[in-house]
């Protein structure tokens, strides 16, 4: 008789445990997000109309970059199943550097929110709105700072943590570790990739446009 | 095969090669040892829980009494000066003795230690899937429970807000005195959830991708159907608490409002986001013992289960149901009367899976060859105070009497009757029923006995009078219930519980001495000491380095007892059929394609 085991969900145990994986990561975005819609639900008057605080445009290509890293992940992903090592690593690289350019931008997005009053904390809290000149009153409130950092920076933490992960797989692809048989490691990677991605697309809708 | 990415990638079981100490006692990607690993560790965090609920007695039996002279000198004068305890470390002690139970005693104990040795042994795979996520899953458990007890030795001393740490009260630490044990306690939660998850991922991939040719979903054990159920709730609860810890972090510490009543935020958002998470929680404490019940009934009864896609269909249901129930935690807390009305349905339709599991059990032990041994008089005991337990959890589901008897000590009583009726007597049954496997040799059953009925009497005396206190109005959590007239009454019965509790606690003395006398000197246990059929009893206790000397195949279900085409009476699930006739009926499903990317 032969001895393999039971079928199973007919993927390698590495996808199978990276899908579970994202699973848990869903339902702690979920927390993020139902504080979120709860406290705005109870406090509307600590959120102001979309764009008056928040930089819209600059977010929207930043979304655009982030959208475009999923697309290079996808072709390094495409490359290697052709066992094309060199484009594994081009469009390894290009992700990355997107990736990393996303992340720089937030952090250029946080600095200038933050010189404007926009923060987290409850007692600092006085948020002057974009372009207005520093001595303007509160707009919002405080959970609104609140909310913006916790769902956005837990976000970027995860770009940072997949940024680093694809960095570990492309210096491993430079060491030409992955072949057309072999490629799980790209594959597992870019399932993260695109779900911090989806999240993104998600957080960026109810955070910035609504 | 399936797992060669596994094996190549985790060093996994395929290398035979002997490994040095510290990669076979210390940082082991065994399941086996990690599950010993995980076993040590939990008991000395359920000691240490333990004592802390004597602490606790022995202030409520005798307000105000000092510390017997013995103890008397541990405590500096933060915490009990001249050995009286302050109210504030009261309010320490019982948040630290839920926190260590829950998280550090009962969760380790149940998925920690059973997932990792029942699962690969009972679906017939040579390892986890990724071993050594499974050592990190272990490893980061001690880690998060130092962080946990250092808070005991900070300024302030440990948290103080109770183990759901409701806020206001842990938003801040102007209202406890608590400000660094709160922060550590919060921190040592979110390290936690990582162990959590983790092994969650393990068990679930594991289970899903990793059974022996023939075991089909309807022929897994049940303690491993309940463990991937739990695995589940793990995945899917744990993140959330770990977000709403996370929030409450950052209100403690870079003073954010989320749940801070000063800047206009939410406390009750705090008790949704960890109920939501809490009472799957309550299923991931429950649902295992009943797993290890259902496979000790059926075993020592020598009858196949009764009902056993009904006992799979159940655990799914309270699964599921678990997670539309929380509200019932909060009907006192501010809540739309047709919300309310809305979760006692719900809840009060989980005493259905309930009840079917219950009279399955009932059904399985009816007319048996029953086998009174210890393993059976623990599960039994667990099924007795799980219904009691459950009795008293649909008073407590409907809101009009939650109302009277919520946060007295009814809701104490209910609560242990659970967690210590339930889960801790299912636990006991299971060391006591797969000790032979984990250390090759059997557990003394005489002072298994006397162990077992001094527990379950002590037990009961302890924790049944505390719903008579809850009725007549005795708060949870009080420091000395004596401040008020109509409380007075009641101290000769606080006083016979904390008797009741130090004798309980004294009983544990018998199972330590059992448990460490007979890792030397037990009865040599062979393979299949309860000569039960599941795939775990068909190789050496313990058994060796990949498990099985060669894949086995499975034939039929875990619970052929008494089977009357079979000899003896126990089926083993890898025995091969007698004629080819049968093998067609009990043919392992057909074999899969080549898995793309393997």
């Amino acid at each position: 008789m032969d001895r393999k085991p039971m079928p199973g969900m007919m993927v390698y145990n590495l996808k199978l445990g990276m899908w579970v994986f994202l699973l848990s990561e869903v339902m702690f975005f979920t927390s993020l997000i139902g504080s979120y819609v709860i406290l705005r639900y109870a406090h509307p008057e600590h959120w102001t109309d979309p764009g008056v605080i928040l930089n819209v445009n600059l977010t929207a290509g930043n979304t655009f970059l982030l959208i475009c890293s999923s697309v290079t992940m996808v072709k390094a992903f495409a490359a290697i199943q052709q066992g094309d090592l060199k484009g594994l690593q081009r469009w390894l690289l290009a992700t990355i550097l997107i990736g990393a350019t996303f992340v720089g931008v937030q952090v250029y997005e946080y600095i200038a929110l933050m010189g404007e009053g926009f923060v987290p904390m409850l007692d600092s809290y006085h948020a002057v709105g974009r372009g207005n000149p520093h001595e303007g009153p509160s707009l919002g409130g405080p959970l609104y700072g609140a909310t913006f950092y916790a769902m956005t920076g837990f976000h970027g933490a995860h770009v940072t943590i997949g940024v680093l992960c694809l960095i570990f797989v492309y210096v491993r692809a430079l060491n030409g570790a992955y072949t057309a048989e072999h490629l799980e490691g790209v594959e597992v990677i870019g399932l993260y990739w695109h779900f911090v991605d989806l999240v993104w697309i998600l957080l960026f809708t109810i955070v910035y446009l609504i | 095969m399936t797992t060669t990415t596994a094996t190549e990638t985790h060093a996994g079981p395929a290398e035979h090669h002997e490994l040095g100490f510290i990669r076979t006692y210390i940082f082991s990607t065994d399941h086996k040892m990690i599950a010993r690993q995980f076993l040590f560790s939990a008991l000395m965090f359920l000691l240490l829980g333990g004592l802390l609920a004597v602490m606790i007695r022995w202030q409520l039996g005798f307000p105000g009494r000092p510390l017997p002279a013995f103890v008397r000198w541990i405590f500096p004068d933060t915490m009990a000066p001249g050995g009286i305890i302050l109210p504030e470390f009261y309010n320490s002690l019982v948040t630290m003795h839920a926190t260590f139970m829950v998280f550090f005693a009962l969760m380790p104990l149940m998925a920690g230690v059973f997932g990792n040795l029942l699962i690969p042994l009972q679906i017939g795979a040579e390892d986890m899937a990724f071993p050594r996520i499974n050592m990190i899953s272990f490893w980061i458990m001690p880690v998060a429970g130092f962080i946990m007890l250092a808070s005991f030795f900070v300024e302030g001393g440990a948290a103080g807000a109770g183990w759901t740490s409701y806020a206001p009260l842990s938003a801040s630490g102007e209202w406890t005195g608590v400000y660094m044990g709160q922060i550590l306690w919060l921190i040592s939660l979110i390290v936690l959830g990582f162990s959590s998850i983790l092994g969650a991922v393990n068990y679930v991939s594991t289970v899903i991708n990793m059974r022996a040719p023939g075991m089909t979903w309807f022929r897994i054990p049940l303690a491993t159907w309940s463990l991937f159920v739990t695995a589940w709730l793990l995945l899917l609860a744990i993140p959330i608490l770990t977000g709403g810890l996370i929030l409450l972090l950052f209100d403690q510490t870079i003073g954010t409002a989320f749940f801070r009543t000063e800047g206009s935020g939410e406390p009750l958002l705090w008790q949704h986001i960890f109920w939501f998470f809490g009472h799957p929680e309550v299923y991931i404490l429950i649902l295992p013992a009943m797993g290890f019940t259902s496979e000790v009934i059926a075993c020592r009864s020598r009858k196949p289960i009764f009902g056993y896609h009904s006992m799979v269909y159940a655990m799914v249901a309270i699964g599921f149901l678990g997670w539309v129930v929380w509200g019932h935690h909060m009907f006192q807390s501010g809540m739309n009367p047709l919300l309310g009305m809305t979760f006692v349905v719900t809840t009060v339709v989980i005493a259905v899976p309930s009840a079917i599991k219950t009279f399955n059990w009932m059904g399985t032990l009816w007319r048996g060859n029953i086998h009174m041994d210890t393993p059976l008089l623990h599960a039994v005991a667990f099924v007795a105070l799980f219904i009691i337990g459950g009795l008293s959890g649909i008073f407590m589901a409907s809101a009009p009497v939650d109302i009277y008897i919520h946060d007295t000590y009814f809701i104490v009583a209910h609560l242990h009757y659970v967690l210590v009726g339930g889960s801790l007597f299912g636990i006991f049954a299971g060391i006591v029923f797969w000790y032979p496997k984990m250390f090759g040799r059997m557990m003394n059953e005489g002072l298994g006995k006397v162990h077992f009925f001094l527990s379950f009497l002590f037990y009961n005396m302890a924790f049944f009078p505390m719903h008579n206190l809850g009725v007549q109005g005795m708060m949870r959590r009080i420091y000395d219930p004596n401040q008020y007239e109509f409380l007075q009454g009641l101290q000769p019965l606080n006083t016979f519980i904390s008797y009741s509790v130090f004798l309980f606690a004294a009983t544990q003395i018998i199972f330590a001495f059992n448990f460490l006398w007979s890792l030397r000197n037990g009865k040599v246990a062979g393979n299949n000491p309860w000569k039960s059929s599941t795939l775990l009893w068909q190789t050496p206790s313990p058994p060796p380095h990949g498990n099985f000397p060669e894949m086995p195949i499975v034939y039929r279900g875990p619970y052929e007892y008494s089977h009357p085409d079979h000899e003896e009476d126990f089926w083993p699930q890898n025995a091969p059929p007698a004629t080819s006739e049968a093998g067609g009926q009990f043919a392992p499903a057909p074999n899969p394609e080549p898995v793309p990317g393997d």
